[in-house]
């Protein structure tokens, strides 16, 4: 019992082991959030009219809202005011190129990569992974695109996508996250800075995982990036996010917006391991992470699947969703999140029936230690027409030591009555008796610890591509390391 | 000849309930001692305070495999140095899959013997030689540890775990236990494959039935705590024919 509380301690005053900052010249909005500050943004970007007269509705929106206090404050977490005026919401590195290869990239940049174990020139040879890194708000380096723009693969920043194909960005922009849908999305319509873009043309099945690593670098700068992913008839493309953050003392907005949109017969498959910093051992500092992450089967037979393994941050608030509008559609929620120290993670998802017979998987597994606390929350809604759909939702936790806390609220709204639900959920905790199973044969407690979570794990990460799966055992094993008194 | 396992007047508690009342038991290489007594006698707490559970605590007296003090030693260290307990309630861990957790257990064993660690493929070969000693299929393996096992499967898995891990001295707790009758010669055949001469057994059970098949060197009664009658094979067929109570008269 003692060894396992001083591991629990261990556990949940682990250091983030990817705090540090790196010196590249920054070149930044000024401080604040104002018309002339989104009016400056789209400047600083050439954007085409229709981006800026977006965003100053999205900003209108998102003043309304703050005058009326409307921030949301249903989730289970708990956090000091944000005083939006004092962030920084657009930092550059200064020596913006436009690069043919990576002997061009600042080497700074190159090394905060090494750093995170991400060399780009190994990825670039090795992995068959395409990588469009996103250093702080612009994109630095592009790879793969010929062997993609082949295929008629689109797959580039977004502040290219709206230079170079502004009627795709046009008619999907907010299609399925639109400016007025909570308040941290309109936020970000209003100043986000740059993102990912993929378009995948009928019929393409895309070779390759495609990979974004975003990166929170300057002191104060909120980061609000924005993904928009279309995936044509009979597409298939897997997509691939990984983040990590340098060490702070202040908290760090971070407000992203992801979309997704798959037509008849498509297919997208979007994982994210999330490694932001989460605060010292006594809760100071660390990521806000308030994401809206969303996806439309808008075709037929359509499928969008979520995967997400969540480590980090101070706050998470997320809730990766999928509105299944095609007849036959499928979605999919996979989820683990970690919650150590004083982290606070508010994490589920919505699956929306719309179309007929459509279906949906979702696996939440939560894993609490030191003082974290972890909600699932979930809605499945089940519209009058979704005649003959199907949910399945399991959600679990895992408590290690005494001081966490677990919660589930799962909503379901059901307006058919030939329509299937199952909910199972049950909370465990790693128990005496398993530990010193695996001690017997020859375990370290922390190894039994390991093995016992990512046995927990196990369904979700079945579900990452291999690489990620890889990573994201790593994480956890990082994350719950502590040397053993 | 050196003894693999040697205890000293030990007396163990769980809480304040005081469980082992001054235990001597001495096991050199190539024997096979079975321990048998009444419920509550202190069968299991004695293997489970071998194998250093924390739920117990050593008040008095001690334990030694191959001279070394066993007590200070973690349960893992203990696990190194070759003592394995097959377990009477072996637990479920869900996810985990049974192949991932016998290597995960083979390798810090082998590291402490000064052996490399065993890959991926040697691994499968290992596993696919051994499963045959308690006669089941190759997928077993890829089954999570224990989870919807049959009792006799469980059992069956402990066995399968010492045919891998190869022990010096392997403690089993009532691998009988709610076994049929063809449960009990697989596990006992299995047991008795792994009998070498370098390595000992202490076998814990209720009943007779499994010395049929499994012949001890020595057979102890254990009463309250404590070692009351040793001799050999001969004393467990008594307690077959006359019960445990003429030993407990013996001792008031």
């Amino acid at each position: 019992m003692a060894t396992q509380n001083k591991y629990v301690k261990d556990v949940a005053g682990q250091e983030y082991k990817y705090g540090f900052v790196t010196d590249v010249e920054e070149e930044q909005a000024p401080r604040g959030l104002t018309e002339d500050t989104v009016r400056w943004i789209s400047a600083k970007k050439s954007e085409p009219d229709f981006m800026l007269q977006w965003r100053l509705k999205a900003f209108e929106h998102f003043m309304s809202l703050l005058d009326q206090s409307q921030i949301p404050e249903w989730a289970n977490i708990t956090h000091a005011p944000i005083d939006f005026q004092n962030i920084i919401y657009y930092a550059a590195p200064i020596k913006k190129p436009t690069l043919d290869n990576l002997d061009e990239v600042d080497p700074e940049i190159l090394k905060t990569y090494e750093k995170l174990g991400i060399p780009l020139e190994e990825q670039k040879m090795l992995s068959g992974v395409a990588v469009d890194a996103v250093f702080d708000s612009v994109s630095i380096a592009t790879t793969y695109k010929e062997a993609l723009a082949k295929q008629g693969i689109i797959f580039c920043s977004f502040s290219e996508a709206i230079l170079n194909h502004p009627d795709i960005v046009r008619e999907y922009l907010g299609s399925v996250v639109p400016y007025t849908d909570n308040f941290y999305a309109a936020l970000n319509a209003a100043v986000f800075t740059d993102g990912s873009f993929c378009y995948i043309p009928p019929g393409v099945r895309c070779p390759l995982e495609l990979t974004t690593y975003f990166r929170i670098n300057a002191q104060d700068t909120g980061q609000f990036e924005r993904t928009l992913i279309i995936a044509d008839k009979d597409s298939y493309v897997s997509y691939l996010e990984g983040c990590s953050a340098p060490m702070r003392d202040t908290n760090q907005l971070h407000a992203a917006v992801v979309e997704l949109i798959t037509l008849d017969n498509a297919e997208i498959k979007y994982s994210t391991i999330q490694n932001w910093y989460p605060g010292d051992e006594n809760g100071k500092g660390g990521i806000y992470n308030f994401v809206t992450k969303r996806g439309k089967c808008q075709g037929k037979n359509s499928k969008i699947s979520w995967t997400q393994v969540e480590t980090g941050s101070a706050i998470t608030w997320k809730y990766p969703s999928v509105l299944l509008i095609g007849d036959d559609s499928i979605g999919e929620f996979y989820s683990v999140a970690l919650c150590k120290g004083y982290q606070q993670a508010d994490t589920g998802t919505k699956m929306t029936h719309i179309g007929k017979n459509t279906r949906s998987t979702i696996i939440a597994k939560g894993i609490s230690a030191g003082h974290g606390q972890n909600t699932y929350r979930g809605l499945v809604k089940i519209m009058p027409n979704a005649t003959n759909s199907w949910n399945f939702t399991q959600c679990d936790s895992l408590l290690i030591g005494g001081e966490c806390g677990a919660h589930t609220t799962p909503y379901v709204e059901v307006r058919n009555s030939s329509s299937h639900l199952e909910h199972e959920a049950f909370t465990s905790r790693v128990s005496e008796d398993q530990l010193f199973y695996c001690n017997q044969r020859g375990m370290s407690i922390e190894d039994a610890h390991s093995l016992i979570i990512n046995g927990f794990c196990r369904e979700v990460f079945s579900q990452l591509p291999m690489e990620f799966a890889v990573e994201a055992t790593r994480l956890l094993e990082i994350n719950l390391e502590g040397a053993v008194g | 000849m050196k003894p693999l396992l040697e205890i000293t007047d030990l007396y163990a508690s769980v809480g304040e309930i005081k469980i082992l009342n001054g235990v001597n038991l001495t096991i050199n290489p190539g024997e096979v001692h079975a321990i048998m007594g009444p419920n509550g006698s202190g069968k299991s707490t004695l293997a489970n305070v071998l194998a250093g559970n924390p739920a117990y605590v050593v008040t008095n007296g001690g334990a030694n495999i191959e001279g070394e003090d066993l007590i200070p030693l973690l349960p893992e260290d203990r696990a190194r140095r070759g003592l394995f307990l097959s377990f009477q309630h072996p637990v479920e861990i869900p996810g985990v899959r049974m192949d991932h957790f016998m290597r995960a257990s083979l390798n810090p064993i082998r590291k402490h013997r000064g052996q490399d660690e065993i890959g991926i493929l040697d691994f499968d070969r290992l596993v696919s030689e051994k499963i045959q000693v308690i006669d089941m299929s190759r997928d077993m393996a890829k089954r999570a540890l224990n989870v919807g096992f049959s009792g006799g499967e469980k059992k069956r898995n402990e066995i399968l775990q010492m045919a891998i891990l190869e022990p010096r001295i392997a403690i089993l707790d009532e691998p009988d236990s709610g076994l049929d009758v063809d449960a009990l010669r697989i596990v006992a055949s299995g047991i008795n494959q792994l009998r070498h001469i370098e390595n000992s057994t202490l076998l814990i059970t209720h009943y007779q039935r499994i010395l049929d098949y499994i012949t001890p060197d020595y057979v102890h009664i254990m009463i309250k705590g404590r070692i009351v009658e040793s001799g050999d094979k001969s004393l467990a067929l008594d307690v077959e024919k006359s019960g445990y109570d003429q030993f407990e008269k013996t001792r008031q």
